[in-house]
């Protein structure tokens, strides 16, 4: 008996992610496909970059400060410890510009923009606006989901950039203050030891963790049922969905790409 | 059954046998229904039996499980999104529950069907806006967000906007509801006097049905998933089904009542 139910909730929860991810896919699909030609409403773009992108500039350089200011609070003692200052700039930025910079800003990011977008378009599902869009003859996917994709994607590599400078400005800042680390050494440690692709590293993964981020929270806002409920799961479902999307993605990109 | 439309010519709308079920429940069995160009149908019947799901079928916002339906002349069912736009830039939709854009003004909300049709100068648009907010009692809430508004005037920007660009076919959820007696009765007489004007085709529903046989020429009873009467409005109190006389004066006992208790066995 335990068995089955047990078989039975694998079962369920396998075909439920099937029809998820499949579902993101066709609506993935739908996205590019509202792309050519390229049709965007500009006023709904401009909007959501300036409430995506600037609005998030704030909490980004704080998560992004402590981050660099972590690694090499971590590091700092054990290059101390055997005479390598001249690689604590590169220890720490190494980690920041192709691991921990574009992963906790994209949770950053889908915590605050993605969840929020997420509830945004469930409630206007919920509300029919999405059927009052149809009913004028507009495609809620080319008014209301591309220009949200392309923010998104566009706003999250713009944020990894700025997390970037702000990280190594907070290890730099860290390795002054609490070791006693020159700022030349730290400045020759970056700029001798970390090199573009080192950079362009974080740049690419934020590309991909930014359209996971956008098409999750896009497929589960305009899939809704439910009301006030539905929309809870939902937000729920599309930050999980987006996390898991941003894990699974490092890894196989850092395996793929080095 | 009176099935006969008082209104003659060819049909805007034209269901047969349309079916319809989400999940085991059958919301409509087999509906036929015609409103001829130019007529005006009211559609009554008690809560949750299909109404608003017959006007987002007439619209192509929904597929129905079977049947035909014809609008202006054109089929809805099968057809891809894309190619219903040029279709329903000919209706004009009031929702049950407003539809209304909450990330616009009032004012954009009108002018929205106006600027996606292209066409039209912004001052044009802004004097047919104004002027469709002072027919509904809105003028001086123009820059209100829909948010901050009542029930009777989300409802009334709903009537603006699914009037403001002269459909041929326009489609009324419920627009009485929300609103006080005197206000259903301009409104009423404000769609009335469009109609008139733009020999638009109408499908009304609503739960007053006074109110909407003052306004419509026929009426027809939806129950239990099929159109179980239909005739003129003026005289709708004295129908010959018992169902729709119940219905229509509120008495709590008849067959009403008694197919309710059926069903819900």
């Amino acid at each position: 008996m335990i068995g089955e139910r047990l078989v039975s909730g694998i079962g369920a929860s396998a075909l439920r992610i099937t029809q998820e991810v499949g579902g993101i896919v066709v609506l993935t699909g739908q996205v590019l496909r509202a792309l050519v030609p390229p049709r965007i409403d500009g006023r709904e773009l401009v909007k959501n970059l300036h409430k995506m992108g600037n609005r998030s500039v704030p909490i980004v350089a704080l998560t992004a400060f402590f981050a660099g200011a972590l690694m090499m609070l971590q590091a700092g003692p054990f290059v101390k410890k055997f005479g390598a200052t001249s690689l604590a700039g590169w220890g720490a930025g190494y980690a920041v510009l192709r691991e921990i910079g574009p992963i906790l800003i994209a949770l950053m990011f889908s915590g605050r923009v993605g969840a929020n977008n997420t509830a945004e378009l469930s409630t206007m599902t919920v509300t029919e606006q999405l059927d009052g869009l149809r009913a004028l003859a507009i495609d809620p996917v080319k008014f209301l989901v591309v220009p949200r994709v392309i923010a998104m994607m566009v706003m999250l590599v713009a944020l990894t950039v700025i997390g970037d400078l702000v990280a190594l400005a907070g290890a730099t800042l860290v390795g002054r203050v609490m070791l006693g680390i020159d700022w030349s050494t730290m400045y020759y440690s970056f700029a001798d030891n970390l090199t573009p692709y080192d950079f362009l590293h974080g740049v690419y993964k934020s590309i991909a963790f930014g359209a996971a981020i956008a098409m999750s929270s896009c497929y589960f806002g305009v899939t809704v049922r439910g009301g006030a409920v539905g929309v809870g799961k939902a937000v729920n479902a599309a930050v999980v969905a987006a996390a898991v999307s941003i894990m699974l993605l490092d890894f196989f990109l850092t395996y793929l790409t080095g | 059954m009176t099935t006969a439309p008082l209104v003659g010519g060819d049909a805007t709308i034209r269901f047969v046998d349309v079916r319809k079920r989400y999940g085991r429940r059958v919301v409509l069995d087999g509906i036929s229904l015609e409103v001829a160009r130019g007529g005006r149908l009211g559609l009554i019947g008690p809560a949750a039996t299909g109404k608003s799901v017959l006007c987002k079928l007439a619209c192509g916002l929904e597929e129905p499980d079977g049947g035909t339906i014809q609008v202006l002349a054109e089929s809805v069912v099968g057809r891809r999104e894309a190619d219903l736009g040029p279709l329903r830039r000919r209706i004009g939709m009031l929702f049950q529950n407003y539809a209304l854009f909450d990330f616009l003004t009032v004012e954009q909300n009108v002018a929205f069907p106006l600027e996606q049709r292209g066409g039209m100068t912004a001052d044009a648009i802004a004097e047919r806006v104004a002027e469709r907010l002072r027919a509904v009692g809105l003028a001086g809430s123009e820059r209100k967000l829909t948010a901050e508004l009542s029930g009777g005037m989300k409802k009334r920007v709903g009537i603006a906007r699914a009037t403001v660009a002269d459909a041929e076919l326009v489609i009324y959820d419920e627009p009485s509801a929300g609103l006080d007696p005197v206000t259903t009765q301009k409104i009423y007489d404000l769609l009335a006097a469009d109609q008139e004007r733009t020999r638009a085709t109408v499908l009304a529903v609503s739960s007053d049905v006074v109110a909407l046989a003052r306004f419509v020429d026929e009426i027809a009873f939806l129950y239990h998933g099929k159109i179980t009467y239909r005739g003129p409005a003026a005289t709708i109190a004295d129908a010959p089904d018992p169902l729709v006389r119940q219905f229509v004066r509120g008495d709590l006992e008849g067959p009403l009542e008694e197919r309710g208790a059926e069903a819900a066995t």
